[in-house]
C-alpha cells in the first residue's frame, strides 16, 4: 500500500493530542466503570437491576422522556415552521428564546418549575383546582423533561425547512392537493430524518436528566423515582456496585435507542436513493 | 401557496403560549421569588460567604473546562476535517459519547476511577491526593460533560470551508501554526465563540455530575447549582432563588451573545 501523504502539516501533533485527551478524560474513566462493574458478579448485578424499585425507575425515566420527546416533536415542528415560513413581529425574540434551556442551569429550571407547578404556584393552582397534580407526579417529571428538550427538534428541523425547494410544494398544489396533504406527503418526508435526530437527542437527554427533575419529581419510591436518582441513592449508601449496575443498564438502553434511530435513518436514506 | 390566515395565527398563537408557559414564566418566577422579601434580603443572600465561595469554585471549574475543551476542540476538529484517515467515524462517535451519557453516570465514572474502590485508590491515599469529593473531581466532571461542545460547533463549519486554502498556504511554505492562525482561525472565529459560549453555559450550570463527585462540603466543594439545592432543601426559598437569579442573568447574557454571533455569521455569509 502506498504511503498516504498529507499535505497540511500538524497531523501528528493534533491527532496525538486528540487521542491522548480523549483517552484520559473519556475512555479510561468509562473503561474503569465497566471493568469495576464486571467485578460485581452476575448475582449482585441481577439482584440490583431486577429490584422492583429500580425496574420502576427505568419505566419512569424512559416513559416520561419518551412522552416529553413526542410533545417536543410536535411543538418543534410548529416552531420551526412559523420561524421559517411566517413573518411576524416578535419572531426574533422567539428565535432567540428557544435556546434558553441550553443556557439556563438545570437546577435553576428545576426550582422555578417546581414553584410554578406546585399546588400554590402561578400555573399549578389551575391544575390542582381541576384535580390534576402537576407537581410531585409523573406529569411534573414530564414538564421538566419538556423544558430541557425544547431546542433539540426545532434546531434540527429549521435548517432543512429553510433549504427546502418550494417547487415541490407548488407542483403538489398544481396537482390538486390541499395544503395539509402537501405538508403530509411532500414536506413531512423531507424533514422526517432531522425530526428523528432531534427526537433521539431530546429523548437521550431526558432519560439521563437529573438536575431539573429531582425538585419537581417528589421522589416517591415506586411512583416518581427516576433512574439517575436511584444511582444517586445507591451512592449515598456507598453501594458503588449497585450504582454501577443501574448505570450499565441505562447506558446499554440509551445506546440501543440511539443506534436504532440511526438505523431507521439509514434505511430511509437508502429507500430515498432507490 | 400560503395557508389560510387562521392557520397561521393559530400556529403562532400556540407557539407563543407554549414558550410563555415553559420558558418566560419560569424566568419571571425566579426573579419574583428572589425579590419577594425585598432587596436587603436579596443582597444578603448573594453576598453570603458560602455563596461567594461557591461562585469562586463555579468560575474555576468553568474556566478549566472551557480552556481545556477549547484547545481539544480545535485539535479534534482540525484532525477530523483537514485529513483523511481510517477510523474517522469511530473517532467522531467517541468524541460525541459524553452527550449520550447521563450526567449522574458521568460523575459515577470518576468515582469508580478515583474513589474508594478504584484501582488508583491505594496510590492516591499513599500520596495524600484527593480527587473525588474535592476540587479536582469537580473540574474533571465538568470537563467530561462539556467535552464535545466546541468540537461539535467547529466540525460543520470547517467541513464546509474545505481545505483548499490551508493546502495553498502549505505550498507557500507556511508552518502548521501559522496556517491555523492566519487562514483557519479567521474563518471559524464566530463558530468558535459560539462553541465556547455553549461550553461555558453548560459548565457553569452542571448539576448531576458535579453533585456525585462533590460530597457537598459547604464552602469547599459546593458550586453555585449545588448551593442552590442546599438552600432549597433547607426551605430557604428566597435565598435559593436569589442565587439562582445570578445564573439567570448569565443565561440571558449567553443568549444575547448567541444572537450576536448568529447575526455576524449571517452578515459575513
Amino acid at each position: 500500500m502506498a504511503k498516504v501523504t498529507r499535505v497540511i502539516p500538524g497531523f501528528r501533533f493534533t491527532m496525538g493530542f486528540t487521542l491522548f485527551y480523549l483517552t484520559l478524560i473519556v475512555l479510561i474513566p468509562l473503561a474503569s466503570l465497566i471493568l469495576k462493574g464486571g467485578g460485581m458478579g452476575l448475582g449482585k448485578f441481577l439482584q440490583t437491576v431486577l429490584d422492583p424499585r429500580v425496574l420502576h425507575s427505568y419505566v419512569v425515566s424512559f416513559g416520561c422522556a419518551f412522552f416529553a420527546a413526542i410533545i417536543n416533536s410536535v411543538f418543534g415542528i410548529i416552531l420551526a415552521w412559523i420561524l421559517v415560513r411566517y413573518e411576524f413581529s416578535c419572531k426574533k425574540i422567539i428565535d432567540g428564546l428557544i435556546d434558553l434551556p441550553f443556557a439556563l442551569p438545570t437546577a435553576v429550571a428545576g426550582i422555578a418549575l417546581t414553584s410554578l407547578y406546585s399546588e400554590n404556584g402561578w400555573i399549578g393552582k389551575f391544575f390542582y383546582a381541576i384535580g390534576i397534580e402537576s407537581s410531585f407526579s409523573l406529569m411534573g417529571i414530564t414538564i421538566a423533561l419538556i423544558f430541557i428538550g425544547i431546542p433539540f427538534v426545532t434546531r434540527n428541523i429549521q435548517p432543512i425547512l429553510k433549504d427546502l425547494d418550494l417547487q415541490y410544494e407548488e407542483a403538489s398544489i398544481m396537482l390538486g392537493a390541499n395544503r395539509w396533504t402537501t405538508f403530509r406527503r411532500v414536506i413531512f418526508p423531507e424533514i422526517l430524518p432531522s425530526l428523528l435526530t432531534g427526537f433521539g437527542l431530546a429523548f437521550a437527554r431526558g432519560v439521563g436528566e437529573y438536575g431539573s427533575v429531582v425538585f419537581i419529581a417528589g421522589n416517591t419510591p415506586l411512583k416518581t423515582e427516576i433512574a439517575p436518582l436511584m444511582i444517586m441513592s445507591k451512592l449515598e449508601q456507598y453501594d458503588y456496585y449497585g450504582a454501577t449496575a443501574i448505570a450499565l443498564v441505562m447506558l446499554i438502553l440509551s445506546f440501543l435507542i440511539l443506534f436504532s434511530i440511526n438505523l431507521i435513518q439509514w434505511r430511509m436514506s437508502r429507500l430515498k436513493g432507490i | 401557496m400560503q395557508e389560510k390566515k387562521y392557520v397561521k395565527y393559530t400556529l403562532i398563537g400556540l407557539s407563543v403560549v407554549f414558550l410563555t408557559l415553559m420558558l418566560i414564566i419560569p424566568l419571571l418566577v425566579v426573579i419574583v421569588e428572589a425579590l419577594s422579601k425585598g432587596f436587603a434580603v436579596y443582597f444578603k443572600a448573594i453576598l453570603d460567604p458560602f455563596t461567594l465561595k461557591a461562585m469562586n469554585l463555579t468560575l474555576l471549574a468553568t474556566l478549566a473546562a472551557v480552556v481545556c475543551n477549547t484547545i481539544f476542540g480545535l485539535c479534534a476538529a482540525w484532525v477530523l476535517t483537514k485529513y483523511s484517515f481510517k477510523g474517522k467515524n469511530i473517532l467522531s462517535s467517541l468524541i460525541d459519547l459524553p452527550f449520550a451519557i447521563s450526567p449522574v453516570i458521568a460523575g459515577l465514572v470518576f468515582v469508580m476511577t478515583f474513589g474508594r474502590i478504584s484501582y488508583l485508590n491505594d496510590f492516591l491515599t499513599a500520596n495524600n491526593l484527593r480527587i473525588v469529593f474535592a476540587t479536582p473531581g469537580i473540574i474533571l466532571a465538568t470537563i467530561f460533560v462539556t467535552f464535545p461542545f466546541v468540537t461539535r460547533e467547529l466540525i460543520p463549519l470547517m467541513q464546509a470551508q474545505g481545505k483548499d486554502e490551508e493546502e495553498a498556504a502549505t505550498m507557500m511554505g507556511a508552518s502548521g501554526f501559522t496556517i491555523f492562525r492566519k487562514v483557519t482561525l479567521p474563518n471559524i472565529k464566530w463558530g468558535l465563540v459560539y462553541g465556547v459560549v455553549l461550553c461555558t453555559a453548560r459548565a457553569m450550570g452542571e448539576f448531576g455530575a458535579v453533585s456525585v463527585v462533590s460530597g457537598h462540603i459547604r464552602g469547599k466543594t459546593n458550586t453555585l447549582p449545588l448551593h442552590i439545592e442546599i438552600l432549597y432543601n433547607e426551605y430557604n426559598f428566597t435565598a435559593a432563588f436569589a442565587v439562582a437569579s445570578i445564573l439567570v442573568i448569565f443565561a440571558i447574557l449567553i443568549l444575547i451573545v448567541r444572537n450576536i454571533v448568529e447575526w455576524k455569521n449571517e452578515k459575513e455569509a
